[in-house]
């Protein structure tokens, strides 16, 4: 790591723009990557990290500038390229195909794969060299049979199957646990060790200051700022990030819980594919003023305890209860009737009608009222003040409320989710991943309007895949795993290593 | 040297909506004449007969009207089911068992009061439609059943059995099919020569129609369902009572365009009585844009299409097939040309680069 300045750069980016309509994603962005180092990518959404690396993988091609790789000018037009130059990307998304094994996965798309491929030593080679990087997989496993961390060992291999020495890795550690983050930390340490480089694309500080040597700041495109890892601190560097300070500590009432709003009772739903339950037996209650964080590795359930809550899923056993009535496999109308709000977990899927207008989507469900209808009809002028009062109140940044929600940025597409479903809650509100991929000033933004809902006396489920999150916001936490509550701990009574130790499933082991 | 991309549209183009559907006219005409330059006709002469063929005088222009009724309200039923991405192609049985339900009660009713005849009639058109049309709907609801399999098939049903009863079953004792002709008081009137008084169901249907898909809280629904069924659930909206309800409202305007085509214009449940306006109702959405008052242009374009067809026999001895051959030729272009609503063409010169 102690490289001079006469060394060439394994990989040197020179003043480059890409432009999308209507957006700049880059503008005259340098960057320097030494052999051995791992440079930290750090920004809000939408800072142009992805697109920088994307340009480096071969998926984009700048609209100007330069790209030299090991001190030659490289002209990277497709990722078969970028792979020729021992350049691999590990994406956020995984791209895998759940049916077929680890090996197939690795060998897939290969150009010099001959006809009937050697099975055995593609499996030794693999054996080989999940050894050598503490990559442990089983290269005959069926890759949906496998764990996110795992998939993400699985990608890693590929690439470094394939003979890739610079890794990008996009968000590496949204999806794991904190001991697979740690894993991760010594599996990257190993391939350093052998002369391997690494960028990694983060907006989470102190992950910047666990993984790297040297971090670079992106702020709209542009770089601000490029310094030592060891030089700064998380809030120095969230400062640049966002260009302003930003609050660690949120102002909340002294938590002071009233009768319990809702209760889940024994509550399991069958996986219609078999294997086990989706949700296994689950039990919880939620008081008025009180926010019960679900803490979890994405994929434990989380998902399905909300949207059996909601009513978009039936339980096969169990019941739940709103202020004590029954309300077990109602339809999803009866929970909003209800007062249930929802932030879904999958927006663009869910959460919004990406061809319906802002004041459209803020009103999906206001619409039903007389605050928008007047009987059958809708009145457009009714939903155009409705709609113009939440962009304010909540500061959505839209060309105006007749703009397709869809051409938005992810942080105000979940602003607008949140408005209306904040603007509807009438008494509970559930939150899935509400802070997920949004940048600090949204998700800053986000979670002070789920303490104000708590402390106006909703009861609110949060569930977050950050524990930091989840220990800043929530008043009590219960950890979801493989469909079951671990347990439910006071936010004062607990700490990061018990919850990682419940995440992992360990309490069910008896430990 | 130049590259083109197609570039996705940051925001929607106001005139992209009229001028891709000109656009795409335009460049039908110029596909048609290329077919009509290959079977040796003059396209300028073709198209100069085909015009003059429906539009050419008064009684030309209203047997193109007559022939758009029907279209038009076709269109309008398969546009309501296709709003909710619901594949209705069963327009044709639906509009069948319009005029099988309708048949029945003007000449086997004969205890209605005369003037009863033609409303009750009318009404069972629209109930045997809308049947015809639930059944699928109920099938995709409940169970999943693909709807284009069910309505596709559906109308094979309707046809098959409605020959059986022309020729068969109600066959009049003379001739050697078709029921004997409709009591006069069981005939829609005209009201300017060929055009019938089926002209203001028509007209009142897209008013009706435009209103409830862009003024009320149903029509809300219908859009968030078409758009993401996901979403709509999750907001609390039915899928399974909307896909029903609104494969009966579909059923039930086509099965009163049979209804009101057979009564007025043939005046007897005959062959002939798939008119095919169920199928080209399909192109008619389509092209309207789904939008009601888009679909009466494009019903009397395709009316015009059918109905010049007869002059390029006359006039150019060419085979009558022609006009099915330019109606199919309208439709591509402009489903090529849909891609440019949402994407747009950016030339790039090399040099910039």
């Amino acid at each position: 790591m102690n490289q001079t300045q006469s060394v060439e750069p394994i990989v040197r980016m020179e003043n480059i723009s890409k432009r999308f309509p209507g957006v700049i994603a880059n503008e005259s962005v340098d960057l320097t990557l030494m052999q051995g180092e791992v440079l930290a990518l750090l920004g809000e959404n939408g800072a142009g990290k992805s697109t920088l690396m994307n340009m480096l993988a071969g998926l984009y091609r700048p609209d100007s500038g330069s790209i030299h790789i090991r001190g030659t000018h490289a002209n990277i037009q497709s990722p078969q390229d970028s792979m020729a130059l021992g350049i691999g990307m590990v994406h956020q998304e995984f791209m895998l195909v759940g049916n077929m094994t680890v090996a197939e996965n690795i060998v897939l798309g290969m150009k010099d794969l001959p006809f009937v491929p050697d099975i055995d030593s593609i499996n030794a080679r693999i054996i080989e060299l999940s050894d050598r990087y503490g990559l442990k997989v089983d290269p005959q496993a069926v890759i949906h049979d496998l764990s996110v961390g795992e998939q993400q060992r699985v990608e890693i291999l590929k690439l470094v199957y394939r003979g890739a020495d610079i890794l990008i890795l996009d968000e590496p550690t949204a999806v794991l646990t904190p001991g697979e983050s740690h894993e991760l930390n010594n599996i990257v340490k190993i391939m350093l060790s052998e002369g391997k480089s690494a960028i990694f694309i983060t907006h989470k500080m102190d992950e910047v200051i666990e993984f790297s040597d040297k971090v670079q700041v992106l702020r709209r495109g542009k770089t601000v700022n490029i310094c030592n890892t060891a030089d700064v601190t998380p809030k120095d560097l969230a400062n640049m990030m966002v260009g302003r300070d930003v609050l660690f500590s949120l102002d909340r009432c002294p938590y002071n819980p009233g009768g319990v709003k809702l209760k889940v009772e024994q509550v399991t739903v069958n996986n219609p594919l078999g294997g086990r339950p989706l949700l296994d037996d689950v039990s919880l209650e939620i008081h008025r003023g009180e926010i019960l964080g679900i803490a979890g590795v994405a994929g434990n359930g989380q998902q399905q305890l909300a949207e059996v809550i909601t009513g978009l899923v039936r339980c096969d056993r169990g019941n739940i209860y709103i202020d004590g009535m029954d309300k077990t496999n109602n339809t999803p109308l009866s929970f909003i009737k209800a007062g249930v709000s929802h932030i879904p977990a999958d927006r663009g899927a869910m959460g919004i009608v990406g061809d319906m207008s802002v004041g459209e989507n803020l009103a999906m469900k206001k619409y039903r009222t007389k605050e928008i209808s007047k009987g059958v009809v809708i009145k457009k002028n009714f939903l155009r003040m409705f709609a113009d009062k939440l962009i304010d109140t909540f500061s959505i940044k839209t060309p105006d409320q007749g703009t397709s929600v869809k051409y938005l940025s992810g942080g105000n597409i979940q602003k607008t989710i949140l408005a209306r479903e904040i603007d509807s809650c009438g008494g509970i509100l559930i939150a899935v991943y509400p802070s997920r991929g949004l940048d600090v000033g949204a998700t800053e933004a986000v979670r002070q309007n789920i303490i104000a809902q708590r402390d106006q006396g909703n009861a609110v489920l949060l569930v977050s895949e950050e524990l930091e999150e989840l220990q800043m916001v929530a008043d009590r936490i219960a950890v979801m795993f493989e469909g079951k509550i671990m347990g439910t701990r006071n936010v004062k009574d607990t700490n990061t290593e018990e919850l990682g130790l419940m995440m992992a499933g360990a309490v069910s082991r008896g430990a | 040297m130049m590259r083109f991309i197609i570039e996705k549209r940051t925001t929607k183009s106001k005139y992209s909506v009229f001028i891709v559907p000109l656009v795409s006219f335009a460049i039908s005409l110029l596909l048609g004449a290329i077919v009509l330059a290959a079977s040796k006709a003059n396209p300028f002469a073709a198209y100069k007969a085909m015009f003059e063929g429906s539009f050419g005088n008064i009684r030309r222009i209203q047997y193109t009207l007559r022939e758009a009724m029907p279209l038009l309200m076709c269109g309008l039923a398969v546009g309501i089911a296709f709003k909710l991405k619901f594949w209705n192609i069963g327009a044709e049985g639906q509009y069948v068992s319009g005029a099988i339900g309708f048949t029945w009660v003007v000449q086997f009713w004969t205890f209605l009061p005369p003037v009863l005849l033609l409303p009750v009639g009318l009404l069972m058109g629209i109930i045997a439609g809308g049947l015809w049309a639930g059944v699928p709907g109920t099938l995709k609801a409940q169970w999943g059943v693909d709807e284009t399999l069910t309505t596709l098939m559906l109308n094979y049903v309707a046809i098959g059995y409605a020959e059986y009863l022309y020729i068969d079953h109600w066959k009049a004792p003379f001739g050697n099919m078709g029921t004997p002709k409709f009591p006069d008081a069981a005939i829609l009137p005209s009201v300017w020569g060929r055009v019938h008084a089926g002209v203001f169901f028509a007209l009142a249907l897209v008013v009706i129609l435009w209103f409830i898909l862009y003024k009320t809280r149903w029509g809300f629904e219908l859009n968030m369902i078409g758009k993401n069924p996901k979403a709509a659930r999750y907001q609390g909206v039915s899928i399974k009572k909307n896909i029903i309800m609104a494969m009966l409202f579909s059923g039930a305007i086509a099965g009163l365009a049979g209804a009101i085509h057979t009564s007025a214009v043939a005046q007897k449940l005959t062959t002939g009585v798939n008119g095919n306006y169920g199928f080209t109702g399909i192109i008619i959405a389509w092209m309207g844009g789904l939008n009601p008052f888009g679909s009466i242009i494009v019903a009397i374009v395709m009316a015009a299409l059918s109905t010049g067809a007869g002059q390029l026999q006359i006039a150019l001895k060419l085979p009558e097939a022609m006009g099915a051959v330019l109606q199919g030729l309208v439709l591509l272009p402009l489903l090529a040309g849909s891609l440019f609503n949402e994407y747009h063409l950016r030339v790039i010169k090399k040099g910039a680069e």
